[in-house]
């Protein structure tokens, strides 16, 4: 009997251990975790409520009744996944993208400008970084400022800029990209600085034994050593970027992006609206950091260093 | 010590007039001080050294005794403390930014990100050597190295070993007059370092240029030199230059003859002698 129930545990085991040295199975195991605890909060934090409006309306009501009410409101203090997942589903796959109902729409808002915020945040950073280690007087004038930069508030910071550029008549999306580059620009001008000074004194040494100039040694050597800095630093960055549009849609109250959903929902308590809104967020961050991720992989890969 | 031992006349070609001769280091009361935190580390002391045009000057000596410094200065990545120094009659900055010489580091420092023949072409792109030049001589000088074949591989896919040949050949293929090498061959076996050994040798002869070469082994110093210098232990001082006097075509076979080994002899003598200088 044990003769014969030993492979079939074996199997099982083997089919086991090979979902969790994968990532699909330990991934699995989080997600499932995760959503666990998000009904059971949801149950809990909407249970009061419902109680009240179950005794307001003079309703008798069981455990059960209780568990699926409180999954099913129409506002409730945390949503539920599937009610997330309905209202997605609704908004981006169900509602034509020119409505101004679609999250696609929003969402493309928000990305434009994020990414121009990104771009230009990333090249702004990228020649901080480059003043900084070729010019000494600048990284003493420089580096204070760019520290500083990041310990003023951005939520601060925000609704000066949307106002003071749309004074001068700038509406739309560059003041917003403007909050997604003050955001960028940190991360990418610290790791450049890192990455560009990263070459080792013996690959330094051996430019100084060809009398290389500065424009050589930076093409050949520090800029190539700089790449892994580079992508590490933009993958910060982009998922920043993201969060520096969405900040810039909610001072002035605009019509349009996920930030606008997000303030249009907390208006009017549109709990589920607001989750979509995040939820939707969160996504198009991932799908960024790992657009550029792969766009890492490939290059390091071209450059023979590849992980 | 009497006199050198004189290994039989050869035929080989005659060594030019004296006259013609350039100095190409001259050193005079060389001194090189570090300062660090736990106090100055005297790694040169006093070394007064000069090496003619088309010379092959070997310099040995204990780990840590300044050797890798003198080849530094010389190649003006580190500066003296005291002391005087010229390079091709002129400063070692100058020479630098002539790129009077190619250096040999002690570890390969060859470029991760690049392709061994783009490794080798690093110094050709650098002095502007127009592309189709460039490939050829890359060629050229990964064959002579053995390395034919590697073109494409990155340096973590080659052993220890080939990325030093590698970096030889990176070294030698801008074709600099003065050659700076510092243990080339450490890293490498018996066997490979035997063939380079003669390769080098060939090298020398068939295109005068000076070698300026540290090592750490006795046969391979007499083996190739024209002038041994045995230094001392920390700080670096000369204790004894021993000329030699073989074939320029001479063979690997030299190494069991009589003259051979009585320079290797007054080498070890030399080291023991440096040794006994601590006590
Ligand atoms: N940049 C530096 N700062 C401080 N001390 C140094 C520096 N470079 C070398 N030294 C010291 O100077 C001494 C000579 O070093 P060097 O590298 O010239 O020795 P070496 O003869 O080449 O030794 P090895 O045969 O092990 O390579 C050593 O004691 C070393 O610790
Ligand atoms: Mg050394």
């Amino acid at each position: 009997m044990t003769t014969e129930a030993l492979p079939v545990v074996a199997v099982r085991r083997r089919t086991f251990g090979r979902l969790m040295a994968g990532q699909t199975g330990p991934v699995l195991v989080v997600v499932t975790a995760i959503i666990v605890l998000w009904y059971a909060g949801a149950i809990w934090l909407n249970t009061p409520w419902q109680i009240d409006l179950f005794e307001r309306g003079g309703v008798e009501w069981s455990n059960a009744d209780l568990v699926r009410a409180t999954l099913a409101q129409d506002r409730p203090l945390l949503p539920a996944p599937h009610q997330i997942v309905a209202e997605m589903r609704k908004t981006i796959i169900d509602t034509p993208i020119t409505s101004k109902r679609s999250l696609v729409f929003h969402s493309w808002v928000t990305l434009s400008s994020s990414v121009l915020g990104f771009a230009i945040g990333a090249v702004l950073g990228i020649l901080l970084a480059v003043g900084i280690v070729h010019v000494r007087s600048l990284d003493k004038s420089l580096m204070p400022w760019v520290i500083s930069s990041q310990t003023v508030p951005i939520l601060a910071v925000a609704p000066m800029v949307i106002v003071v550029l749309a004074a001068i008549g700038v509406r739309g999306l560059v003041p917003k990209a403007i909050i997604s580059t003050y955001l960028c620009f940190f991360p990418v001008t610290i790791g450049m600085v890192k990455g560009l000074r990263s070459p080792d004194p013996l690959q330094m040494d051996l430019m100084r034994t060809y009398n290389a100039n500065r424009w050589q040694t930076f093409w050949k050597l520090r800029w190539p050593s700089s790449m892994p800095f580079l992508f590490t630093s933009l993958k910060v960055a982009v998922a920043i970027s993201l969060v520096g549009a969405i900040v810039g849609e909610l001072p002035t109250g605009a019509s349009a992006g996920l930030g606008a959903r997000l303030l249009a929902g907390s208006y009017y308590g549109q709990t589920i609206q607001i989750w979509s809104a995040l939820i939707t967020a969160a996504i198009l961050a991932a799908l960024l950091v790992t657009l550029v991720a792969a766009i890492e992989r490939v290059t390091l890969r071209r450059m023979g260093m590849g992980v | 010590m009497t006199a050198v031992p004189v290994p039989p006349v050869s035929l080989a070609t005659p060594a030019p007039a004296p006259e013609s001769r350039r100095r190409v280091v001259d050193t005079r009361g060389l001194s090189l001080t570090f300062q660090t935190a736990d106090g100055p580390v005297y790694a040169l002391s006093d070394v007064d050294i000069a090496i003619e045009q088309g010379e092959f000057v070997s310099f040995i000596g204990p780990s840590g005794c300044g050797k890798t410094t003198l080849l530094r200065v010389i190649a003006d990545l580190e500066q003296p403390t005291g002391g005087d120094i010229q390079v091709n009659g002129v400063s070692p900055r100058e020479a630098r930014l002539g790129r009077a010489y190619g250096y040999v580091f002690q570890a390969a420092g060859l470029y991760p990100w690049r392709t061994i023949e783009r490794n080798v072409a690093l110094p050709l792109e650098i002095m502007g050597v127009p592309a189709t030049e460039r490939r050829e001589r890359v060629r050229q000088h990964l064959d002579l190295v053995g390395l034919g074949g590697f073109e494409k591989k990155f340096p973590w896919q080659l052993s220890g070993g080939m990325q030093q040949r590698a970096s030889i050949a990176r070294a030698l293929c801008f074709d600099p007059e003065l050659l700076l090498m510092d243990e080339p061959f450490g890293a490498l076996d018996e066997i490979v370092r035997d063939h380079l050994n003669e390769q080098l040798l060939r090298l020398w002869d068939k295109t005068g240029k000076t070698v300026v070469f540290v090592t750490h082994s006795i046969p391979e110093a007499v083996f190739l030199s024209t002038k041994i210098v045995v230094m001392s232990p920390r700080p670096g001082k000369i204790i004894d230059v021993i000329p030699t006097d073989f074939d320029r075509d001479r063979t690997l076979d030299i190494r069991e003859t009589p003259g051979f080994l009585e320079v290797a002899h007054r080498v070890r003598q030399g080291l023991r002698a440096g040794h006994s200088y601590d006590d």
